[in-house]
């Protein structure tokens, strides 16, 4: 017996070696660190939960976080829509040319994020980018999509594009999985096609819609390089508290005040993982 | 989308640790924590004989080529130069570099504003110890004092940034516009221009934390008020209402173009004409020549536009020292490369390179004030900008988290151009947010 856990040892211990070094080390760190407070003039001092309790009622970070609640209410529903409607195009063997269609709409997700917000960041712009020559050339006067208004709107947009391929190839491989004896069984049945969507693609559909929520849910948590890099295009529009991410990269990179960093930072994973936790164990419920 | 907290934790890991190799092992014994005990001259010159290795931690390209004459001159010297980022960047890694303790360059350039950062935190080192009193009168006053924090002196300026007006020749005479000497005049010549040519602009803004407090320096406002860690912030007084008032009107009837700075589109702007002027520090034409070689022989230079009609004071924009941190491994090799490129040989060959000097000597050398600028249609540019050195409002002062407060300018003010409240609302929360700042740092604010 204890030879055999013995032997397990061995196995997992590279794994668990490095799991350790670069997963439970830095998050133990970060509590370290969340429980001190170093300042410019009296150095570092312990003061226990202070950070947590300044956290909590910081409204800038209620702010933050308030902002990426509504992005994540608002965007991901819409993405995710998208993704299905595309899936279930591209599924129902009716579209001329479904490979072409399932690599285009995927390719976004091929182009890194930096890259894609630049190259939006062009696109809005009102006075050399698309938005600006559409302007000009049909005399209209379109909404600045980098005003403070529109700016989380504009940023979902970029967001929605990068990732709408992304979900669709998570939805549509659950797709590819079902029987289709199922479908002969429907097509017997005299089931059309939307009785088919309803009564078996969809359920099919359940399980990867839940995981497709759930890295939505982390991402929208954890955005960061859209607004980061909008910031330069129109800095009077994201503040240094736009987002969760961008109020820790702040604190700990302008103001030095790493520790209270560390806290937000531990924050918004407990919260990330509470939401997306109980979406999933909500969604999972009847499912064996 | 997404940057990890893990990933994030590990990459400041990373980087502390690249830091780290990237540290020129070498020590000669110099004495890394204990100040005081003085350096002579001789011991310089013996340290140089010696040899050994240093790094240098600058951006400032013309750099390059002092680091390669000073290890002509001294063989034995070995500089290893390195790019740690420009500004906010550099600090950070500097920042961290110090509070790690490992991987701390012997020279590091720290522009004006962020020096008081570092010495308050006796982060680098009086350079006292060295005998930098005796080069009083060496530099202008207001750079001088820059580097200055009491009587000790923590750096020794490269360069300097005295203001004054850039602006297309071409684009105020097609439009029958005067050369602006005081705001007012400037404030009716920006309007003037954009009701002939709804494209073109005076100039453009959407917010700049070193442009705003420059033009308070120079309209006499002293918002910033540090005695060691006793620190005054007040944009309430008549030289910054001055500003809030004056640059209000400009934001509201939309006669400042929203181009960032430093962007392509401004350096596009900058050359094609739609942005007129530039109120800015000296350094400003051989940046113009490289990034808007399509308006070459159109700008010119004037003093910079008075607060009261006939007056004559300015304000510095940027400009920065070279500085040796506390904790350098190799101090005395480090002082003697800080002289030769400040004082010595090294100054006259960021001269001849495109650097503004904040040497007197230099600022005062026919050569210099003679040579001609073809860019500026054969101006005599220097003149202009030696005489705005010699007119710096004295008595300004940096926070020492300049830095910092800077990095929030767009939070607070930056709503003013966004039409969110007015410039002295912006100017307010500003104020409370760097003293909500200074107090969670230990800071006594009032």
């Amino acid at each position: 017996m204890t030879r055999r856990s013995w032997i397990g040892w061995q196995f997992t211990g590279p794994f668990l070696a490095v799991f350790t070094l670069v997963f439970l080390a830095p998050i133990a760190y970060s509590v370290y660190l969340s429980v001190f407070r170093t300042r410019l003039v009296g150095g570092t001092t312990f003061v226990g939960l202070e950070n947590y309790t300044k956290a909590l009622s910081d409204p800038q970070f209620w702010e933050a976080l308030g902002r990426v609640s509504l992005f994540l209410v608002v965007q991901v529903p819409i993405m995710l829509g998208l993704a299905l409607l595309v899936a279930l195009a591209i599924d129902s063997g009716r579209l001329h040319g479904a490979g072409f269609f399932r690599i285009a709409i995927f390719l976004p997700y091929a182009v890194p994020a930096v890259v894609a917000a630049v190259m939006w960041g062009f696109l809005y712009g009102t006075r050399f980018g698309l938005v600006g020559n559409i302007n000009e050339a049909l005399g209209v006067t379109l909404p600045d999509p980098l005003s403070p208004d529109l700016i989380l709107a504009s940023i979902g947009n970029i967001v929605t594009w990068e990732f709408v391929g992304y979900n669709m190839l998570i939805l549509y491989s659950g797709l590819r999985v079902v029987d289709t004896a199922l479908y002969e069984a429907a097509a017997i049945d005299g089931a059309g096609q939307f009785r088919i969507v309803r009564s078996i693609k969809l359920p099919a559909l359940r399980g990867p819609l839940v995981v497709a929520t759930v890295f939505s849910i982390i991402g929208s948590f954890q955005l960061f390089n859209e607004p980061q890099i909008l910031d330069t295009l129109a800095p009077n529009s994201i503040t240094t508290y736009f987002t969760p991410n961008i109020y820790a990269y702040q604190l700990s990179f302008a103001g030095q005040q790493i520790n209270y960093s560390a806290t937000i930072a531990l924050i918004m994973g407990v919260a990330t993982t509470v939401v997306a936790y109980l979406f999933q164990r909500r969604s999972m419920r009847g499912i064996s | 989308m997404m940057i990890t907290r893990r990933r994030a934790l590990l990459g400041a890991a990373l980087s502390i640790s690249l830091l780290a190799t990237g540290c020129s092992g070498s020590d000669d014994g110099d004495t890394g924590g204990t100040a005081a005990t003085s350096v002579s001259e001789a011991d310089v010159t013996a340290a140089l004989e010696a040899g050994g290795n240093i790094t240098v931690w600058a951006w400032d390209t013309t750099i390059t080529k002092v680091a390669a004459d000073f290890q002509t001159k001294y063989p034995k010297v070995k500089i290893n130069l390195v790019n740690a980022g420009t500004g906010n960047d550099q600090y950070t890694a500097l920042q961290n570099a110090i509070t790690a303790g490992t991987g701390i360059p012997d020279v590091a350039q720290i522009e004006y504003y962020a020096l008081p950062q570092f010495s308050l935190a006796k982060s680098v080192a009086d350079l006292n110890t060295y005998g930098a009193k005796s080069l009083d009168g060496t530099f202008t006053p207001g750079t001088w004092n820059s580097v200055h924090a009491g009587d000790k002196i923590y750096g020794l300026p490269i360069d300097s940034g005295p203001m004054a007006l850039f602006y297309n020749k071409e684009v105020f005479d097609k439009h029958g516009i005067a050369v602006p000497t005081t705001w007012a005049e400037y404030a009716a010549a920006a309007e003037k221009l954009h009701t002939a040519d709804p494209k073109a602009y005076i100039t453009s803004d959407s917010g700049d934390a070193g442009f705003t407090t420059s033009l308070i320096w120079q309209a006499g406002g002293k918002p910033y008020q540090v005695n060691g860690t006793e620190v005054t912030v007040n944009f309430g007084d008549a030289g910054s209402q001055k500003f809030a008032t004056e640059w209000q009107k400009l934001i509201e009837k939309k006669l400042l173009s929203p181009v960032p700075g430093w962007t392509d589109e401004w350096y596009k702007g900058l050359g094609d004409g739609t942005i007129a002027t530039l109120v800015t520090g000296a350094w400003m034409p051989s940046n113009l020549e490289k990034g808007a070689a399509a308006a070459n022989g159109k700008w010119r230079v004037a003093p910079m536009p008075q607060w009261e009609a006939g007056g004559k004071s300015t304000a510095e924009n940027g400009g920065s020292s070279l500085a040796i941190p506390e904790k350098a491994p190799n101090k005395t090799l480090a002082w003697a490369f800080l002289k030769y490129a400040a004082v010595d040989e090294g100054a006259q060959t960021r001269i001849a390179d495109g650097a503004f000097p904040a040497t007197t000597k230099h600022l005062a050398d026919p050569a210099f004030q003679g040579k001609e600028f073809p860019y500026f249609g054969g101006q005599k540019v220097n003149e202009v900008l030696a005489a705005s050195a010699g007119q710096v409002v004295t008595g300004w002062s940096y926070l020492p988290f300049q830095v910092y407060a800077n990095s929030i300018f767009s939070d607070t003010v930056g709503k003013a151009y966004i039409g969110q409240g007015n410039l002295t609302d912006g100017l307010k929360a500003w104020q409370d947010a760097s003293v909500k700042y200074g107090t969670e740092q230990g800071f006594t604010v009032k």
